[in-house]
Parts: structure tokens; C-alpha cells; sequence
């Protein structure tokens, strides 16, 4: 059976890298928007604040799941690399968790916890997505700098990790779009502005490093006929960029039209984004180290995962939804005791 | 200090503050769904009061239990490379289970679970709580799969110094895994009732004599009852499975350095692993055959039989394994004094018969559960030393070759975040308690039904 579609050698590899590549692009379109809105927070007054936490209230713990299913595939599909890989990001891996347990809690201790507190734990939660978005906006510009600690690679780091925060704010600030009314709505399309450009800014990076790196991306990327075929990626990037901000020009319309549009949008432009990236660096799970074929587990054991993959994974999707549409509509208010 | 050490300290600061947390969500998840059902079948307005008072601390509980478990989950690669290089064939399939069976079915439903009261129907909302409930079950299951595994590792060869997986069912039914959830279940069970019997017992001391305090602090009472016998007997089980997998261990435990019948009881001793002789011993004599091998002549692993011919320790740290084992010995014998002692005035006098005193004793048991389970988990973990998986490989051939400054530092930073976030919890729990008594919280919710635009009501 394992044999079915070739050599499980082969195929069970470019199957696992696939579906974590997919894990992570959910990830950060999901939690990127629950990461954005904490990273927004201090631009918020107390009862935006309120407002914002309900509209990701019964959201972030899924959304955070993605990650833990993303790096439990890397582990058990690539184990060697996922030990190359943290060990190399050893530090911001502890601040993004630290910065995630910070997160996570504040969620919970901002509603229970005496109501003097409740400054510090939004602190905390500001602090704890802050720390997250800088630390994953670090760890992705090292990625692609083949996980070097130099003076040059530290320096681009810190660059995705500032445009990585801002990209998330701007996610956020659609989402924000999507589920709120009135001044908090027209705030969001503000942030959504500005935010809009260190997304593009953070693409734009990111498109012209890794090629000038890599001589093998650049070969990738720049050989004809590949630059015609891939040409639709950026030119799409471009229109949708360019339709963004159109669009935030002009939002919120009357009756609230449009509204979910640059949320859809955004995850569209991260998708196209993460798409270019993944053809850059495929076959390498660690950047001209190795490949997803040297680093792959012992097929029977991928292919156990998959048997289950293949029923679960729907199933999940599926109560994704079903939360989705139980919680549509605006995050109009919240009450505490 | 060397890499090795700060890496395990800092898995055992990680794991140890990880497991207070579910060890609250796995049986407090089935009690919020007893009380759901309760209220469901008799319309009483005390089921959904001890609901709403239980889930908040049930949300808490599992946020905190959700972002310390997503640091473990990176910790394999960040500290310990070699685990998944050599048994990654078997843990990964493991691990990737848990998640896709346990970890989104809890997160999603917990959403509706929480947020959802006056969104859905009712029977979906109690849908919702039974499936975080069996979500937690899940976890549960695979990761206790997976540890026990590490412990009695069966249905796998070695290829090239790499584990390959050659029977699923023996790896998921190896030997110590029953023993050993049924254990870590019971564990579960008994921390929250007496930590539902403790707060209970709070609120009630402060003056609140609410059909619902009456209500819980019964439900915390009966419960601990019934489970500690249960646990007594589970825990004998889970002795005797080890002494026949992991005997060095069962030795550590009982400070046994010679293999031999009439083996004594000890009860206090301080193990003197350089001289390989107990000192101070006070002891039972043929207590150790006799609860072992049921049997005053039974013989019953020594220590000595554990070193290698060149000196090398092939057996655990004794003196840890030894005191540990203790604690958690001693907090059973005090839970089983406790919830018997309870039951027995609930029955003769009632919830206003209680003997005030006893009702103090069970707040200062509140976090008992805490302590047996986290000196339970030290005794069979730091017993399975120096072994990481059981005649497999060894904790130091697995560890990463970070900087130990780098771990150090990383090492405070967690420390740091864990006692104010513990500090924190308890600090919050009682404040709840202290709110419930004085009759603050918001009036009750009514479930409804349909999709009527109901506002966010969150379960805080």
C-alpha cells in the first residue's frame, strides 16, 4: 500500500513538507491575527481593549495549535532537522515561548484577577505578543540566512523581525475590520494603513535577500523559463497589494460592506508570500544543509502518521468551521464580573 | 554548572510546572461535565452555580496547561536533539496523535465550551463539554503511551543505532502503560476533588452557605472517598509492574543495596550512595519482602546488583527516588485520613456537622493533589536514571550541545515566569472564591436556544 503512488522514499517526504507548509501558513494567518491585535493593544483605549480580546476570545488557543501541529510535524517527520533547527534558534525559541506562555495567560488573568490588575495583564499580554511576533519575525530572517549568527544575517534578522511584527498588526487590524463597528472599525482600517506597508516592506526584503544569499535560489528564480512560469506570484502580490489599499482608502462603507474582504485579502497576499518561499528553499528542510529526503523519519512510521492524517485532518477543519460560524458576526461586547 | 544538568533541570522546572495544570483539567473537565448533565437532568439552579464557579478555574487551568505544554513540545529540539534522532521513529507517531486527536478537539471546543453558553443550543453546549473532556482523556492517553514506553520500551528493533517501529500494538500496550494511566488518572481525579473539597471548604469557612458550597464541598468529600482506596490499590499494581521491568528503581525506593529474602521496610533513612549503606535507618523488618513479594521470605533487588563491572552506576540517584517516593506515600496516607474522616461526618451530621477544624485541614490540603503527583512523577522519572528510554539510550547521550551559560540564562527566565504565573493562579483562585462568597457574581444564565444575536459572554 505504502508503495501506491512510487517509492514511499519519495513521495512520503514531499507529502510531510507539504503538510507542514501548510500548518505553518495557518498558523500565521490565524495566530498572526490573534498575535496582531496584542501587538496593537496600546494603541487601544480600555474598553477597545475589551472589545478586541472578545474578537479572539474563543479563537487564539486553536489557532495556536497549528504551531504546536506544525513543529510536531517537523519533529516526527524530519527529526534531524527539527534538532538542528531549535538548537540553532535556541534563543528567540525561549523568548517566543516565554513571550507565548506571557500571552496565553494574561488572556485568562485579565478577566479573573482584581480589577487593579487588570493593567498589568494587559501589559502582559501586549508584551507576550510582542515578544512572540519579534522572535518569529527573527527566527524566519535567520531561516533564511541558512541559520548563520553573523554581524550581516543578525542585522536582516532583526529586519523580518520588525516587518514581521508590523505585518501581523496589519493581519490584525483586518480581522479587527472583520469583527468590530464603529470608532474601533475605523481605527482598525487606520493600523490596517499603515500596517499595509511593513508587510510590503517585509516581502520586498525578504524577496531580495534570499536570492542575493543564494546563488541556488537565485538560479530558481532567474532561470528562463521558470522566471516566466513563476512571474504570476509577484505580479498577483502586486494586485492584491495594490487592491488592499485601494480598499482601506475607502473603508468602512455603509451597512458594513466589504468589511471581510481585506481580512480575506491579507491571507491571500501571506499565502502568495509563503508560496515564494517554499519554492525557494525546497528540497531543504535546513537551507543548503538538508534535504526534506535526508531528513525524513523511517517511512512505516510516516506513513502510520498519515493513515491517521488523512481522516483527522478533515475532521478538524471541519469543528474549525463550525467555531467560525458559531462565532460570526461582530464582537460587539463583553462582560466581566 | 555543565550543560546536562541545566538541560535537565531545566525540563524537570518545565514539565514539573506543566503537569499542575493538566493534572486539574483531565478530572475537573469530567466533573464540569457531571454537574452540566446534573443541571440538564433536574433543572437545578446549584448544578449550573458550581459549574460557573468551576469552569472559570477550569479555563485558567487550561490556558496555563496549553502554553507550558507548547515549551515542552520545542524543548525536544532545543535541548534534546539525540531523542528524536534515535527514537524519533516511535515518539513522532505518538506525539503527532496526540495532537491531531487531542489538542484541536479541546482548543476548538473549549471555545464554544466557554464563549458559547448563549450562542448554541443546549445539547450542543454540553456536546462541547464532553469533548474537551475526552480531549483531555486523549492526551492523556498518548502521552502516557509515549512515557511509558520510555520506561518499558517493547515492539521495536534497533537498525543502525536508530529505533524502527515493527509492532504498533505492543508499542502502545507496552507493559507499564495500563499501570501506569490508570495511576496518573486516579492522580487526576484525587487532586481535584480535594482541591474542589478545599475551596469549598474556603468558602464556607468565610461564611458562605450557599446551596452550592454545600453542594461542591460534598461532591470534593465523596469523591476523594471512593478515589483514594481505588489509587492505594492502583499504586500497588504499579509497584509490582515495576518491579518486574525497572527493578533498579523499586530498589532506589526502598534503599535496598543488597539482593536478598527478609528484606526490611525502611521509613526513614539518610542513603549514603558513596559508602552504599543506608545511615539512621529505621525499619520494619520484612516490610520491604513482604509488601513486595507478599511474602516475608520473597528476595528483593539490591542496589549493588545494578553497577557495572567498571564502577559505572547503572542505577538511579537513591536518595531522591527514596524521599520522593515518600512524599507522595505520605500525602495518600494523609488524603485517605482526610476524605474518610469527611465522609464520615458528612454522613452522620451533614454539611453544617462539619468539624470546623477538619473543614481548615481540607483547605490546607487544597494543592495536596500538587504535591503527591509532582513526587510521584520524580520517583519514576528520576528511577528511570540514567536511562532516558529504559536499555535504550541514556539522558546524556541525547542532550543538545548548547552553551550551559545560554541554558542557565533561559533556565532563570522560565523559573522567574513560573513562580509569578504560580503565585499568580493560587493568588486568583482564592480571589474567585473570596468573589463567590460574597455573592458577586453575575446573575445566572439561562442556556438558550437557536442563534438569537446573544452577546459574547465569556466564562471568565
Amino acid at each position: 500500500m505504502m508503495t501506491l503512488f512510487g517509492d514511499p522514499a519519495v513521495w512520503l517526504p514531499i507529502v510531510f513538507a507539504s503538510l507542514m507548509g501548510l500548518s505553518i501558513l495557518i498558523y500565521v494567518v490565524l495566530d498572526g491575527y490573534d498575535l496582531g491585535v496584542g501587538v496593537l493593544f496600546p494603541f487601544a483605549d480600555d474598553d477597545e481593549k475589551d472589545r478586541m480580546i472578545a474578537s479572539i476570545g474563543p479563537f487564539w488557543d486553536a489557532n495556536e495549535t497549528w504551531l504546536v501541529l506544525a513543529i510536531g510535524l517537523l519533529l516526527v517527520a524530519f527529526p534531524v532537522a527539527h534538532g538542528v533547527i531549535l538548537t540553532a534558534l535556541y534563543l528567540p525559541v525561549a523568548v517566543m515561548l516565554i513571550g507565548l506562555i506571557l500571552r496565553g495567560v494574561s488572556f485568562e488573568f485579565r478577566a479573573k484577577a482584581p480589577a487593579p490588575r487588570k493593567r498589568l495583564w494587559n501589559n502582559a499580554f501586549f508584551a507576550g505578543s510582542l515578544m512572540t511576533s519579534v522572535a518569529q519575525g527573527y527566527m524566519l530572517g535567520l531561516y533564511i540566512m541558512g541559520l548563520e549568527w553573523a554581524p550581516a544575517t543578525i542585522a536582516f534578522a532583526l529586519l523580518t523581525a520588525l516587518f514581521l511584527t508590523v505585518g501581523y498588526s496589519f493581519i490584525g487590524a483586518t480581522w479587527l475590520i472583520l469583527k468590530t463597528g464603529d470608532d474601533l472599525q475605523k481605527k482598525a482600517v487606520r493600523w490596517a494603513r499603515r500596517g499595509l506597508l511593513g508587510a510590503v516592506g517585509g516581502i520586498a526584503a525578504v524577496s531580495v535577500a534570499s536570492p542575493l544569499v543564494s546563488p541556488r535560489i537565485f538560479e530558481k528564480w532567474f532561470a528562463m523559463p521558470e522566471f516566466l512560469l513563476l512571474a504570476p506570484l509577484p505580479v498577483m502580490s502586486l494586485l492584491l497589494i495594490g487592491a488592499l489599499w485601494m480598499m482601506l482608502r475607502h473603508l468602512p462603507h455603509e451597512h458594513d460592506h466589504w468589511s471581510w474582504v481585506p481580512y480575506l485579502t491579507a491571507m491571500g497576499l501571506f499565502a502568495l508570500a509563503f508560496a515564494g518561499l517554499a519554492y525557494s528553499f525546497y528540497p531543504y528542510v535546513v537551507p543548503e544543509y538538508l534535504t526534506i529526503y535526508e531528513a525524513a523519519a523511517a517511512p512505516e512510521s510516516l506513513f502510520i502518521i498519515l493513515a491517521g492524517t488523512v481522516f483527522v485532518l478533515p475532521t478538524i477543519v471541519g469543528y474549525t468551521v463550525l467555531a467560525y460560524v458559531i462565532f460570526r458576526g461582530k464582537a460587539t461586547e463583553l462582560r466581566y464580573d | 554548572m555543565e550543560t546536562l544538568l541545566l538541560s535537565r533541570i531545566q525540563f524537570g522546572a518545565n514539565i514539573s510546572f506543566h503537569i499542575l495544570f493538566p493534572t486539574i483539567t483531565i478530572a475537573l473537565s469530567w466533573v464540569l461535565l457531571f454537574f452540566k448533565l446534573r443541571f440538564s437532568a433536574t433543572g437545578d439552579m446549584r448544578w449550573m452555580d458550581a459549574y460557573r464557579f468551576w469552569v472559570k478555574v477550569f479555563a485558567l487551568s487550561f490556558a496555563m496547561g496549553v502554553v507550558s505544554g507548547i515549551t515542552m513540545s520545542f524543548q525536544f529540539g532545543t535541548n534534546w536533539p539525540g531523542f528524536m534522532e534515535t527514537v524519533g521513529n516511535i515518539a513522532g507517531p505518538l506525539l503527532a496523535y496526540e495532537v491531531l486527536t487531542a489538542f484541536f478537539l479541546e482548543a476548538v471546543f473549549l471555545g464554544i465550551m466557554l464563549f458559547g453558553f448563549s450562542r448554541v443550543p443546549g445539547w450542543l453546549h454540553t456536546l462541547a463539554t464532553f469533548l474537551v473532556a475526552f480531549g483531555t482523556l486523549m492526551s492523556a492517553f498518548w502521552i502516557l503511551v509515549l512515557n511509558s514506553w520510555m520506561h518499558t520500551p517493547a515492539g521495536f528493533e534497533m537498525r543502525d543505532g536508530v529505533a524502527h517501529a515493527t509492532d504498533w500494538f505492543a508499542i502502545i500496550f507496552n507493559p507499564s502503560m495500563p499501570y501506569r494511566l490508570l495511576h496518573m488518572l486516579l492522580a487526576s481525579g484525587l487532586t481535584v476533588a480535594f482541591l474542589i473539597a478545599g475551596f469549598s471548604a474556603f468558602r464556607w469557612l468565610i461564611g458562605d452557605r450557599s446551596d452550592e458550597v454545600r453542594l461542591t464541598l460534598k461532591t470534593g468529600i465523596v469523591l476523594a472517598a471512593v478515589l483514594i482506596p481505588a489509587q492505594i490499590f492502583a499504586g500497588d499494581l504499579h509497584g509490582l509492574n515495576t518491579l518486574e521491568h525497572q527493578p533498579q528503581k523499586v530498589a532506589a525506593m526502598e534503599a535496598n543495596w543488597e539482593t536478598g529474602p527478609n528484606v526490611p521496610l525502611v521509613l526513614f533513612a539518610l542513603p549514603d550512595q558513596e559508602a552504599r549503606e543506608n545511615r539512621f535507618e529505621i525499619a520494619i523488618p520484612n516490610g520491604a519482602s513482604i509488601v513486595l513479594k507478599h511474602d516475608p521470605d520473597g528476595v528483593v533487588p539490591g542496589l549493588n546488583d545494578f553497577v557495572a563491572e567498571d564502577g559505572t552506576l547503572l542505577h538511579p540517584p537513591v536518595a531522591p527516588v527514596f524521599w520522593s517516593f515518600r512524599v507522595m506515600v505520605g500525602v495518600g496516607v494523609l488524603m485517605l485520613l482526610m476524605s474518610w474522616a469527611g465522609a464520615y461526618l458528612l454522613w452522620r451530621r451533614g454539611t453544617d456537622g462539619m468539624n470546623p477544624w477538619l473543614l481548615r485541614g481540607f483547605v490546607a490540603m487544597s494543592f495536596s493533589g500538587w504535591l503527591a503527583t509532582l513526587a510521584g512523577w520524580y520517583t519514576t522519572e528520576i528511577g528511570r536514571q540514567p536511562w532516558l528510554v529504559q536499555g535504550v539510550m541514556k539522558t546524556a547521550d541525547a542532550v543538545a550541545d548548547v552553551p550551559a551559560p545560554m541554558v542557565m540564562g533561559t533556565l532563570v527566565a522560565y523559573l522567574v515566569v513560573y513562580a509569578v504565573l504560580i503565585a499568580a493562579y493560587v493568588g486568583v483562585l482564592f480571589y474567585l472564591a473570596r468573589k463567590a462568597a460574597s455573592g458577586q457574581m453575575p446573575e445566572p444564565m439561562t442556556p438558550q436556544s437557536g442563534d438569537a444575536p446573544v452577546r459574547l459572554v465569556p466564562a471568565e
